[in-house]
């Protein structure tokens, strides 16, 4: 069947049983947007900017085990998503974005809304395409797809030229897709497996340190089996939280720059380390010299080679899915005669929970002004611990990572490697619609939400009842705490003045809006916002303006050296 | 803040590993030269991908040569690097990482001839006419274009071999000099291919 090459888009999108396609006409995607209007099992979600069409496609592939799917214009639609393309790719989401290119003819000529989208998006996507001929679209979408999607996962860009879009075709599309030059190790290596378990078997002082591989893995399962049935510690990342249930005894909470006690303690005083799906990276070990000043053997799961042995040299490397490989390892625990030694354990175990009795994230609230973690608290009892939770980036990230308490994988959507803000609201939506039913909570702060706060009207279109939860410190609280313990107070451009009443801009969208400043009012609140189904809700709490983020960890510092609270200033 | 409970691990057992760790720094960290050798899908763009790999990262490139082979639809690049082991080793794992990169092969590992070509247009009148042609064919290098005042002279072989030539000449003679950056390839069995 010969059709045009936009068509062939549509139909590749179609044959990948895409449902949702986030995006923005313009000029260089006319043709598509004409082939996308004339069907109806592709839906098209209108976003108000393109960052957050690429958030809102990041969002969706989050919390499914699915490809997020994006469509931009060229020059500034493609400018616009490099942000949200980074933020995918810093964090390994399977994504496709789309981009319409000039006519190829004009390419080179400094055209109308022309850029080197190739070019300026090469960095920061696991791969990209411009497609030159009309007859390699099918193909290369195909491609795109199973990049996406396979290995360590990211986002793949294809640029389409105007002219090639109006061109036609015989249209194929392909059934599988062979790359002499791709070929992700899968299976781990057996021996390196075996190793592996004999390292555990003999450990005396164990942690499991679990990242979000494990998460785009699938592999939370797994995990969880193999963590109880050694018996071990388990800390997750802030990209691993839901890999390992939160409510378990045997979860140590989060590690790293703001991590818990326990859970830094141990990592940093274990004598081996199962690392799985995670890279050490500079907000998980702080100083890498400091980390390698106590000695312990590191076995690293990851499907990556170059995140290997890349900051911390490790003992046991194991490159292949976290999945196949903790698999192959809890067969081969199950078939062991040696069980670890429980003696050694036990008081390991004692000492972990001398740790825990420090209690690093107690907090006080009283009649006075409305603590942010409080809030975190009851959003969690509130929603019975069972919501899909999106970020923005801040203190307010940290505090839902601290007190919200996953125990589900893919249920916690953050920007954690790039660390964008505005990334909350639009990430949301793309959860919201791949779980249409289920509670989703955007955990924001007044910075971030004003980054992508025109996308309360793509909510509105859409009928998205997402509940914003906003910690309205007045402050970029993040930066305003650095200033306090590190630049002397002096608060450099980190207070907002003139906001805006957030919950009359909510109403002006035709939201809900809803302002709370009491303790006590919060829990209401929350019970209120959830029962409407129908309905965004935008809860703007007035929080405790010099509340800071603790534990924390200073940039460069061992993982040891914590500040708990104020009182260790 | 300190821990209460420090586990020490056992004194033997951290002797040998401090120590073979402290020989390993000093192994790990000295910067060598390495030359690596890859195969990449001809395709435009993909030249930009591994040059764009070393500036993002920080890596040195000393030269990069590349030309398609015998199956057109591969080209093999030659790069030469220099860093510390634990930097290699991450530059060959990016490397592998590129979707169009086909095969990755540290040529310094092992066995390996080197050779690189250039051409240097030098100064011909009077008494150094006849020497620059003495000079050349002492390096077994050929004259490929003669004019009245000047020669190009072709030369090649390994970095070394070429340094001293130009070091051999009198400098204020060179009018210019264009070097390819070297090609390499393993001896004996090793091969390269897909």
């Amino acid at each position: 069947m010969v059709i045009t090459g936009a068509e062939i888009v549509i139909r590749c999108l179609q044959e990948e049983k895409v449902d949702y396609l986030f995006g923005y006409p313009g000029g260089a995607v006319l043709y598509i947007y004409d082939e996308l209007f004339k069907q109806d099992s592709v839906r098209h979600v209108l976003v108000r900017h393109e960052q957050a069409a690429i958030h809102a496609a990041d969002g969706y592939a989050r919390s499914t085990e699915k490809v997020g799917v994006a469509l931009v214009t060229s020059g500034p639609g493609a400018t616009n998503a490099v942000t949200g393309i980074a933020t995918a790719f810093c964090d390994s989401i399977p994504m496709v974005v789309i981009s319409g290119q000039v006519p190829s003819a004009a390419i080179g000529q400094d055209a109308f809304q022309e850029v080197d989208t190739v070019g300026i998006t090469r960095p920061c996507v696991k791969h990209n395409f411009l497609v030159r001929d009309v007859r390699e679209i099918a193909e290369t979408i195909k491609k795109a797809f199973y990049l996406a999607r396979t290995g360590r996962p990211g986002p793949v860009l294809v640029d389409i030229p105007k002219d090639i879009t109006a061109q036609k075709c015989e249209f194929v599309y392909p059934q599988s897709v062979s790359m002499r030059s791709y070929n992700p190790t899968i299976k781990g290596h057996q021996g390196q497996i075996k190793k592996a378990l004999q390292l555990l078997l003999e450990a005396k002082r164990p942690m499991v340190y679990a990242g979000g591989g494990v998460v785009l893995g699938d592999a939370a399962d797994k995990l969880t089996t193999l963590v109880r049935k050694l018996g071990f510690p388990c800390t997750n990342t802030l990209m691993g939280l839901g890999g390992y249930p939160a409510t378990d005894r045997q979860f140590v909470g989060m590690l790293g720059m703001h991590g818990n006690y326990e859970a830094n303690m141990g990592m940093h005083y274990c004598d081996v380390l199962l690392a799985v799906g995670a890279r050490f990276d500079d907000r998980v070990i702080g100083s890498p010299a400091h980390f390698a000043s106590e000695p312990r053997k590191i076995i690293h799961i990851d499907i990556d080679p170059s995140s290997i042995s890349k900051r911390v040299k490790v003992d046991v490397p194991i490159v292949g899915d976290v999945g196949e490989v903790l698999g192959e390892l809890l067969a081969l625990l199950e078939g062991a005669s040696e069980k670890p030694d429980q003696e050694s354990l036990g008081s390991w175990w004692k000492q972990i929970e001398e740790w825990r009795r420090r209690d690093c994230l107690k907090f006080s609230q009283d009649d006075g002004l409305i603590k942010p973690q409080y809030v975190i608290r009851k959003l969690w009892e509130v929603t019975g611990g069972d919501a899909f939770v999106t970020s923005d980036v801040g203190q307010h990230q940290m505090w839902a990572a601290q007190y919200y308490k996953f125990d589900k994988p893919r249920r916690w959507v953050n920007s954690g490697g790039l660390g964008t803000m505005g990334f909350g609201l639009p990430a949301a939506m793309g959860v919201q619609l791949a779980h249409p039913g289920s509670p989703v909570a955007c955990v924001t702060g007044e910075g971030s939400i004003q980054m992508n706060i025109q996308e309360l009207s793509t909510c509105k279109q859409f009928r998205l009842p997402i509940k914003v939860v906003l910690l309205n410190n007045g402050y970029l609280g993040m930066v305003r705490q650095w200033q306090e313990l590190f630049h002397g107070n002096r608060y450099s451009e980190s207070y907002m003045d003139a906001l805006p009443d957030f919950s009359k801009l909510a109403a002006a969208y035709g939201h809900v809006g809803l302002r709370v400043d009491k303790p006590g009012d919060v829990e209401g609140a929350l019970r209120e916002a959830f029962k409407q189904k129908n309905d965004l809700v935008f809860l703007d709490f007035q929080v405790d303006a010099t509340e800071n983020v603790y534990p924390m960890v200073q940039g460069g510092k061992g993982l040891t050296d914590m500040i708990l609270s104020a009182e260790d200033l | 803040m300190g821990i209460r409970l420090r586990p020490f691990p056992e004194p033997s057992q951290t002797l040998d590993a401090q120590w073979l760790r402290g020989l390993m720094t000093i192994q790990n960290k000295t910067p060598m030269r390495h030359v690596i050798s890859l195969l990449i899908e001809n395709e435009s763009g993909a030249l930009s991908r591994v040059s764009g790999l070393f500036s993002a990262r920080g890596y040195n490139i000393e030269s990069l040569t590349v030309a398609p082979t015998e199956d057109a639809s591969l080209s093999r690049m030659t790069i030469v690097t220099s860093g510390s082991d634990d930097i290699v080793e991450q530059i060959t794992k990016h490397l592998n990482k590129l979707v169009e990169v086909v095969k990755v092969v540290d040529l310094s590992e092992s066995a390996h001839i080197e050779r690189e070509l250039m051409l240097v247009k030098v100064r011909a009148t009077g008494k150094d006419r006849e020497e620059m042609k003495r000079m050349a064919d002492i390096f077994r290098g050929r004259i490929i274009d003669v004019t009245d005042t000047s020669y190009v002279i072709e030369l090649t072989g390994n970095q070394a071999k070429l340094d001293s030539f130009v070091g051999a000449i009198d400098a204020s003679l060179i009018l210019e000099t264009v070097r390819s950056g070297i090609c390499g390839v393993g001896r004996g069995d090793r091969v390269l291919k897909v």
